[in-house]
């Protein structure tokens, strides 16, 4: 049943396998189109919303929009790139990001992001929450400052028994991701790693493992979120 | 006590899509969700403790500590507070010693705030152990109070006679009024439970979904989608089993006509869900009814219990051979956003009520991911006029677009709030008149409760229906004295900021900034920045996932169109800027212990 469907972004003629998601769709035809809660093999869920586009003019997030024949995608327009933008700043003024003082600096998409969309200094007053630092576990610290309940980790990071480890708790602006205190202590070395590199921004830490990787060897110190993306040589079929 | 869990969690053969059930019995029965039940229920449904936690802590109605024998929930919507909350809530504070969210210090009661409970025509209300305390005043508190200490049992605080109609049967005993103020198709005291399921028996589910898709009747919840059409999307997709929803969770501030209907008609809305089940080919329906109706709960279960004695459930429905139908009802625990239909599904699988992405929609992958109609309780029961009076008579109610009648639940500064049936079309203007609110001392009509529009009098001559102001039927009178930025605008948006599920960042964290932009107008600190500000960021909540988080804004948005002088009256004219951080508040903690004055 695979069906190869033809679509646009921005007017340019695409080619991708129908059901695809449109961000990957997008990808494979050398399209970046910005996600923060998205994670390759992971399923999607759609709650930063820092992916939104207009699919045939609607505002849909292209991490959850299974791609079809005919679409018409506007990615890299005014009124979208600025929604993403107000995103980002909003995700900044959430939390309590200090970027200098931060073990992920470098490799926090979050940061990079802001770096793509130009942010100097977020248009909303900070709100400067009061959020723990839970570093109750043996293996990992939760960093809630830095939290920005993106639920890669929830989605992503299970046990054995393919029980949560990471859960939500709670509802609306008072929201937060909470380690379960008995899996906790049961979390692997190969796990708690795998939680930390999911973690798009600097909220779970393994121990002792923050500055492992040097600044300046980092994933986004050189070349821009997207960019990889961006200087694929798409190969049409 | 431990017992007793695991025997409620058998009770739900250890299901994990009965989790809602499985807390609401053990809350019922310990008074809250102690750690070991945490404990017991993951163990016995093979799930993280965390992972339980997520979906208690969701609902306002779960608690993980005590919270007290007697549990006082008063309710805090705009109308409450026009009609006195304030003295009410004062006297509970001072009879009982302690502040809202507070346990007294013997641990015997619990004082706690709730979004609107249903009851806006009979304010200020409270639930007290699930029951229903309505008109409440500083007298009434006190005796209530009195009879709390005294350890009297909740059902014997009632002073007042019972409500009217089927208020004061045996099985619901209860102060509420339904206050029916006009009657038309639906709320027509002649309906004979069953004649429906007889015409129905003689047709194809084809033909049922035809005679509907004829009546051109939409969801009335409000987004009024077609209805026919959700039948037929769902008929045609495939699934082992296909399920069908009554949305019972009328959580729109203002909202109370679904109250009304299973109180007085609850008959008529089963019986559309048996009709929604034979046009769709499903064997299974589920009445989710939010929990601030759990006074309703027996009441219900008996009329269930006679259907099946009458064949209007179970099998063979109608001397019809494998037409088989079954109703079970599942309750809420107080969360608005699982009034939207996705949340709804989530929260009926035990899980937290945070909407779907869409596609795939409930009709192709819903409740446990077969096919699923979820419709309103009003929608259902218009399907059951629809097959007995046709889709044509149906059409000769109602405009082009918007067809039949409509339930307002209408409350506010007006003589007679209650619930009215008019026929779509019916204009802002008329409406007034109706209900006894005089134009010349009536300042703004909100249509469509909170996530609706704040109209004002030169627009009171547009009508009610889909092409023009579309609605769920909430609809809430201000009159000239009202502050409506204080009143309405910051009451709303408080509401949109405790009932957002959190899931996105965009209705997370806009309604907060929201507010943060008003309280600084409001404080006098605001400028004209401020308003353009609040309309632009307004705008970002589009890009939210469900109906809440799009409208989240709209208190704020609609205000500043049509009152935008109130806003403009409020911000200083003589500054550009203004941080509207108060320095010397930031440092008086500060200050007063170190006892140092500081030099501004």
């Amino acid at each position: 049943m695979n069906k190869i469907v033809k679509f646009s972004i921005d007017g340019v003629e695409c080619l991708a396998t129908r059901g695809q998601f449109v961000v990957d769709a997008a990808k494979e035809n050398g399209i970046y189109i910005p996600t923060l809660c998205n994670y390759p093999g992971v399923k999607p869920k759609g709650g930063c919303r820092i992916c939104t586009v207009k699919i045939n003019g609607k505002l849909m997030t292209a991490c959850t929009s299974p791609v079809s024949e005919g679409m018409q995608i506007e990615n890299n327009a005014n009124e979208i790139n600025e929604i993403r933008k107000a995103i980002v700043e909003l995700l900044f003024v959430e939390g309590n990001h200090f970027c200098p003082a931060c073990e992920k600096s470098g490799n926090c998409e979050l940061q990079a992001l802001a770096y793509r969309f130009h942010v100097m200094a977020p248009r909303f007053p900070f709100s400067f929450p009061i959020r723990k630092v839970d570093a109750s576990h043996p293996k990992i610290i939760k960093e809630q400052n830095r939290c920005v309940l993106c639920k890669r980790c929830i989605r992503a990071i299970k046990d054995y028994k393919g029980r949560s480890i990471f859960a939500y708790s709670k509802r609306g602006n008072r929201v937060e991701v909470g380690v379960d205190s008995k899996l906790g202590k049961e979390l692997t070395d190969e796990l708690a790693q795998k939680a930390m590199d999911i973690c798009p921004v600097g909220s779970i830490l393994v121990k002792e493992k923050g500055f492992y990787q040097p600044i300046g060897t980092r994933k986004y110190d050189k070349n821009p979120i997207g960019s990889d993306i961006e200087n694929l040589v798409v190969s049409k079929p | 006590m431990k017992n007793a869990i695991i025997k409620i969690i058998s009770k739900y053969n250890k299901d994990r899509t009965r989790l809602m059930d499985i807390l609401i019995d053990i809350q019922t029965e310990i008074g809250f969700i102690p750690d070991y039940a945490v404990t017991q229920i993951a163990e016995d449904l093979h799930m993280s403790e965390v992972d339980v936690e997520q979906t208690v802590s969701f609902y306002h109605f779960f608690s993980l500590i005590p919270t007290g024998k007697y549990k006082i929930y008063l309710n805090n919507s705009a109308v409450s507070n026009m009609m006195g909350r304030a003295e009410v809530a004062a006297t509970f504070e001072k009879e009982l010693g302690i502040k809202f969210g507070q346990l007294t210090p013997d641990g015997q009661i619990g004082l706690f705030e709730t979004s609107c409970i249903g009851m806006n025509d009979q304010e200020p209300a409270a639930i007290i152990n699930n029951l229903i305390f309505t008109k409440l005043t500083p007298f009434r508190v006190k005796e209530i109070v009195r009879d709390i200490k005294e350890e009297k049992p909740v059902v014997e605080m009632f002073s007042a006679s019972f409500g009217d109609g089927k208020n004061a049967s045996e099985l619901i005993r209860s102060v509420v009024s339904n206050n029916i103020r006009k009657i038309g198709p639906i709320l027509d005291p002649n309906y004979k439970p069953g004649e429906a399921i007889k015409q129905i028996v003689k047709m194809t589910p084809t033909q049922v979904i035809e005679e509907i898709k004829k009546s051109n009747i939409r969801g009335r919840g409000g987004a009024g989608f077609p209805t026919g059409l959700k039948w037929e999307f769902c008929r045609n997709a495939s699934g082992k089993q296909k399920y069908i929803f009554c949305n019972a969770d009328e959580g729109e501030p203002g909202t109370f006509k679904d109250r009304v209907i299973l109180t007085e008609f609850p008959r008529l809305p089963f019986e559309g869900m048996v009709i929604a089940g034979y046009a769709v080919g499903a064997t299974e329906g589920i009445l989710y009814l939010r929990y601030e109706y759990k006074y309703l709960e027996q009441y219900l279960e008996d009329i269930l219990e006679n259907a099946r004695k009458k064949n209007y459930l179970g099998k063979d429905i109608g001397g019809k051979k494998g037409f088989n139908f079954e109703i079970r009802i599942q309750f809420g625990a107080g969360a608005y956003v699982c009034g939207e239909e996705s949340a709804l599904i989530e929260s009926a699988e035990g899980k937290r009520g945070e909407p779907r992405d869409r596609p795939p929609f409930p009709v192709e992958k819903g409740y446990l991911d077969m096919p699923t109609v979820v419709n309103n309780v009003e929608t259902l029961c218009s399907v059951v006029k629809v097959i007995l009076h046709g889709g044509e008579w149906y059409k000769s109610f109602g405009t082009t677009e918007s067809t039949g009648t409509k339930l307002l639940s209408i409350s506010g500064d007006c003589r007679f709030p209650g619930v009215y049936e008019v026929e779509w079309g019916f204009s802002i203007n008329d409406m007034l008149d109706m209900v006894g609110a005089l134009k010349s001392e009536t300042q703004a009509v909100q249509v469509g409760g909170p996530s609706g529009a704040l109209i004002a009098p030169n627009e009171f001559n547009r009508i009610l229906g889909y092409e023009d102001l579309a609605t769920g039927g909430s609809l809430i009178i201000f009159g000239r004295s009202r502050e409506l930025l204080n009143d309405v605008v910051l009451n709303f948006t408080d509401f949109f900021i405790e009932e957002s599920c959190g899931s996105c960042s965009t209705c997370r964290i806009v309604p907060s900034v929201l507010k943060n932009k008003l309280k600084k107008i409001l404080n006098a600190r605001g400028v004209m920045q401020d308003i353009d500000d609040m309309v632009e960021w307004g705008k970002i909540l589009k890009a939210s996932r469900c109906g809440l988080g799009q409208t989240a804004a709209n208190p704020v948005l609609s205000s500043i169109k049509n009152f935008r002088h109130l806003y403009e009256e409020k911000v200083q004219k003589n500054k550009v800027f203004d941080s509207g951080f108060d320095l010397s508040m930031a440092v008086k903690e500060g200050s007063e212990a170190t006892s140092r004055i500081p030099n501004f």
